[in-house]
C-alpha cells in the first residue's frame, strides 16, 4: 500500500469515526483541527484504525504520536 | 424501528466505528415510518469503576433501537463510590430513573493474601461484599429507582493455575464466593437487579475480552471490541425493567422448526429426533422454544402451509412442540405479514411486541417492511441454512430478558389462548347468533351470596364501561344489601365451552311497592356482545315477578366513559320518561304477562 492509498482510507475511517463528510487529514493534521477529536473519542479513532488496517499501535505508539503524519508512518510500517 | 446493523448477529467494528452516523439515523426515524411513536425518554445514572464513555455511547445506540431516549448521568472517572454514598446534588437533581454500576474484577480491592487464614480471608470477603451492599442501601433509600449492578468477570490470569478455583487464597475462588453473595442480594430485593459480567465475558471470549492494553492506556475494564457485545446484554435488562420486552415468539415451520417440507416431503420424512445430527439439532431447538411457554411467551405459527399439513408436521412423535402449545395457528397462503397483523390482533398484543422467526430471508424482508415495529431475527445468513444456530441467535438477542418470574406468567399462556379461540371462531361464523350458539354459554344467575361477596364489591368499584350508574359499594355495604328484603340482588357468572369467564354481571335493585329502582347495572367489558345482558334482563323480571314487581325503573348517568350503555334501557324496551341538561336519563319498564324472554343463546341455570 503507497502513502497515497492509506490516506484515502485512513479518511473514509476518519469521516465515519467523526461522522463527518468534509474531513480531509494530511500530515499535519491534528486533533486540535478535528472539533470531536478530544482523548476519548481518540480511543475510539484508534481502535478504529486497527481494525481497518489489521494492525495494531503498541501502547508507547498511542500517546506519542503528534499528528497524522505519525500515525501513517505507523501504518506503513505493519503492513 | 429496528435497525437490523444493531440485532445479533452483528458486526460489532462497524457499530464501534460508525455509532455517531447509526444514533442520527435512528433519531431522525422519530415519527416516521408505520410506527411514529414518540421515545420513551429515562434518564440514566453509570456509575463506573473504570472508563465507561465508549459503554455509553454503544449503549445509547441499542436502547435507542428499543424506543428508549435516554439521557446519560456519567460519573467521574472510577468515582462510583463517592458518587452513591456523599451527598451529591448534581445526581440528585439529575433525578435518575434507573441507576447502573458498572464495576468489575478491576475494582476488587481485598483479594486474599497467600499468608492470610482462613479467618482473615472470610472477614475480606465480607468487607468486600459490605463495600457494596452499604453503597445499595444508600442508593436505594436516596433515590427510589432500579439498580443495575455488575457481578465480576474472572481475571485474564490465574496464578495457582486450576488450584485458582478450589484454594481459598484463589481470586477466582473468591470472586465465585462474591458473585454468590450478590446473587442473593438481588433474589431478596426488588428493583436490584444483577447485570451477569461474568457471564457476558465467558460468551464474548475471556482472552479476548481482558485485552489489558485498554485497562492500562484508557483504564477500560474490557477491550473495546467486546463494548457491543456488553453494551447489548445491559439494554436487555434496562428495556425489560422500562417493560419494553417482547411478548410473543411467531413461527414459521418448515426448515425453521424441522428439517424439509412438511407439504412435499410428508410428515414421516421430516428431519425431527435423534435419528440424525439435523434432526438432534431441531429437536433442541423445539424444546428451547417449548421452554418459553412456561415464562409466559405467547407461541405462535405463521406459516405458508395447508393447515391440515401444518398440524401434521406439529404431531410428529419426537417433536416436542405439539398444536396445544400455540395460540394462533395461523396456516395458509397469505402474506405472512398479514397474517403476524392477524395474530397481534388476535392476542390483543402491540405488533412491536412480537418476534418473527423464518428461516427464508425473503419472508424475513417482507415482514420487516410491512411491519417495521416487529423484531425479525437474521436466523440465517442469507439462504445458509444454519439451524445448530437459531438457539444462539435468539438467546443473545434478549428479546424476553426476565428480570422477575410471576405465577401469572405461567397462566398467560392459557388465559390468552381461551380468548383467541373464542375470537378465531368468531371469525370463522358468517352468522354472529350461530357464533353465539357455538360456543355452549352456561349463566349462573343468583342472588349475592357470601362467597361472591367480595368480587362483587370489587367489579362495583372497577367497572366504568358498562355501568349505568357508576355507583360503588364497599363489601359491608354489599353484605348488608343482599340480606335486606328491600333490594333485589343478581350477579351472573358466564362459562363456554372455551373457559370460565367469573361473575361478569351485577344488578341492584330496590323495592318500593309495586315498583323497582335499579341502583346498579354493570357489567364486564370482556363478555360484551354474548346476550349475557339479556340474560340479566330475563333473571330481573323473573325476580321482579316473584317479588309482585310490577315497574321497573332504570337511570343512566353519564360519565367520560360509560357512553356505550347511553341507550341500553332503550335497547332493553324501556321507555325515556325523563332527561335533564346533563344527559342523565330515567327510564320506565312495565312487566307485562305476555314478557318474551331475551336471550335464546345462553342456557341459564339456576335462576333466582
Amino acid at each position: 500500500m503507497t502513502r497515497e492509498e492509506v490516506y484515502v482510507t485512513l479518511n473514509e475511517v476518519f469521516r465515519d469515526v467523526f461522522d463527518d463528510e468534509s474531513i480531509e487529514v494530511n500530515d499535519e493534521t491534528t486533533s486540535e483541527d478535528i472539533e470531536d477529536w478530544d482523548s476519548l473519542e481518540h480511543i475510539n479513532l484508534i481502535a478504529a484504525v486497527e481494525q481497518e488496517f489489521g494492525m495494531k499501535f503498541n501502547m508507547g505508539q498511542v500517546v506519542t504520536m503528534k499528528n497524522v503524519g505519525e500515525m501513517v508512518d505507523i501504518i506503513l510500517s505493519q503492513i | 424501528m429496528i435497525l437490523r446493523e444493531l440485532e445479533y448477529p452483528f458486526d460489532s467494528d462497524y457499530i464501534l466505528k460508525k455509532s455517531k452516523r447509526i444514533r442520527r439515523e435512528l433519531l431522525e426515524g422519530r415519527g416516521a415510518g408505520a410506527d411514529g411513536k414518540q421515545f420513551l425518554k429515562k434518564k440514566i445514572a453509570v456509575l463506573g469503576g473504570s472508563t465507561t464513555h465508549d459503554i455509553i455511547r454503544i449503549l445509547d445506540l441499542f436502547l435507542l433501537d428499543q424506543g428508549i431516549e435516554a439521557e446519560f448521568y456519567e460519573s467521574e472517572y472510577a468515582q462510583y463510590w463517592q458518587d452513591a454514598m456523599f451527598d451529591n446534588p448534581e445526581l440528585r437533581e439529575f433525578a435518575p430513573d434507573l441507576i447502573y454500576i458498572h464495576t468489575t474484577s478491576r475494582n476488587i480491592t481485598m483479594y486474599p493474601a497467600f499468608d492470610d487464614g482462613r479467618e482473615q480471608v472470610v472477614d475480606k470477603l465480607k468487607s468486600q461484599y459490605r463495600h457494596f451492599e452499604a453503597m445499595w442501601e444508600k442508593l436505594a433509600a436516596v433515590y427510589h429507582c432500579p439498580i443495575i449492578q455488575n457481578n465480576f468477570e474472572y481475571p485474564g490470569y490465574r496464578l495457582l493455575g486450576n488450584r485458582e478455583a478450589v484454594d481459598f487464597h484463589g481470586k477466582i475462588a473468591f470472586i465465585n464466593k462474591l458473585n454468590l453473595m450478590f446473587a442473593e442480594y438481588a433474589k431478596t430485593h426488588g428493583n436490584f437487579y444483577l447485570h451477569d459480567i461474568n457471564y457476558a465475558a465467558a460468551s464474548y471470549g475471556l482472552d479476548k475480552w481482558a485485552d489489558s492494553s485498554y485497562w492500562h492506556m484508557y483504564k477500560y475494564a474490557m477491550s473495546m471490541q467486546a463494548i457491543p457485545e456488553f453494551s447489548y446484554n445491559l439494554c436487555h435488562m434496562i428495556k425489560a425493567v422500562f417493560g419494553k420486552n417482547k411478548k410473543a415468539l411467531v413461527l414459521d415451520l418448515d426448515n425453521t422448526l424441522w428439517g424439509g417440507i412438511v407439504g412435499d416431503d410428508g410428515p414421516e420424512n421430516l428431519e425431527l429426533g435423534q435419528e440424525t445430527p439435523m434432526g438432534q439439532v431441531y429437536q433442541e431447538f423445539q424444546s428451547y422454544i417449548k421452554a418459553h411457554k412456561d415464562l409466559g411467551i405467547l407461541l405462535n405459527v405463521n406459516s405458508k402451509n395447508d393447515e391440515e399439513n401444518a398440524i401434521a408436521g406439529l404431531q410428529h412423535p419426537d417433536g416436542v412442540l405439539k398444536p396445544d402449545d400455540f395460540i394462533v395457528i395461523k396456516a395458509n397462503w397469505e402474506p405472512k405479514s398479514q397474517n403476524m397483523a392477524e395474530i397481534a390482533s388476535i392476542l390483543n398484543i402491540g405488533k412491536d411486541a412480537l418476534v418473527f422467526v423464518d428461516d427464508n430471508p425473503r419472508e424475513r424482508e417482507i415482514v420487516r417492511m410491512q411491519i417495521p415495529e416487529a423484531a425479525v431475527p437474521e436466523i440465517t445468513k442469507g439462504e445458509e441454512l444454519a439451524p445448530d444456530k437459531f438457539i444462539k441467535i435468539l438467546d443473545k438477542n434478549g428479546y424476553f430478558e426476565v428480570i422477575s418470574l410471576s405465577e401469572d406468567d405461567k397462566k398467560r399462556n392459557e388465559m390468552y389462548k381461551a380468548n383467541a379461540l373464542r375470537k378465531s371462531q368468531e371469525e370463522s361464523f358468517g352468522d354472529y347468533r350461530e357464533f353465539l350458539k357455538s360456543l355452549e354459554m352456561k349463566a349462573v344467575i343468583k342472588n349475592f351470596d357470601p362467597v361472591h361477596f367480595s368480587r362483587i364489591a370489587q367489579l362495583t368499584n372497577k367497572s366504568n364501561q358498562f355501568n349505568l350508574t357508576t355507583k360503588r359499594f364497599t363489601q359491608a355495604e354489599i353484605e348488608q344489601i343482599a340480606q335486606d328484603s328491600a333490594y333485589i340482588t343478581l350477579y351472573g357468572r358466564l362459562t363456554d365451552k372455551f373457559g370460565d369467564n367469573g361473575v361478569v354481571s351485577l344488578v341492584i335493585g330496590r323495592i318500593e311497592g309495586k315498583v323497582l329502582y335499579v341502583e346498579l347495572w354493570l357489567m364486564s367489558c370482556r363478555v360484551l356482545k354474548r346476550d349475557m345482558e339479556f340474560a340479566m334482563m330475563d333473571a330481573l323480571v323473573e325476580a321482579g315477578r316473584e317479588k309482585g314487581i310490577s315497574r321497573i325503573m332504570g337511570y343512566y348517568y353519564p360519565t367520560p366513559k360509560n357512553a356505550m350503555v347511553k341507550n341500553f334501557y332503550e335497547i332493553q324496551g324501556f321507555t325515556k320518561v325523563e332527561e335533564d341538561a346533563e344527559g342523565n336519563t330515567v327510564w320506565q319498564f312495565e312487566i307485562k304477562d305476555d314478557y318474551k324472554k331475551k336471550n335464546d343463546v345462553i342456557l341459564v341455570d339456576g335462576c333466582v
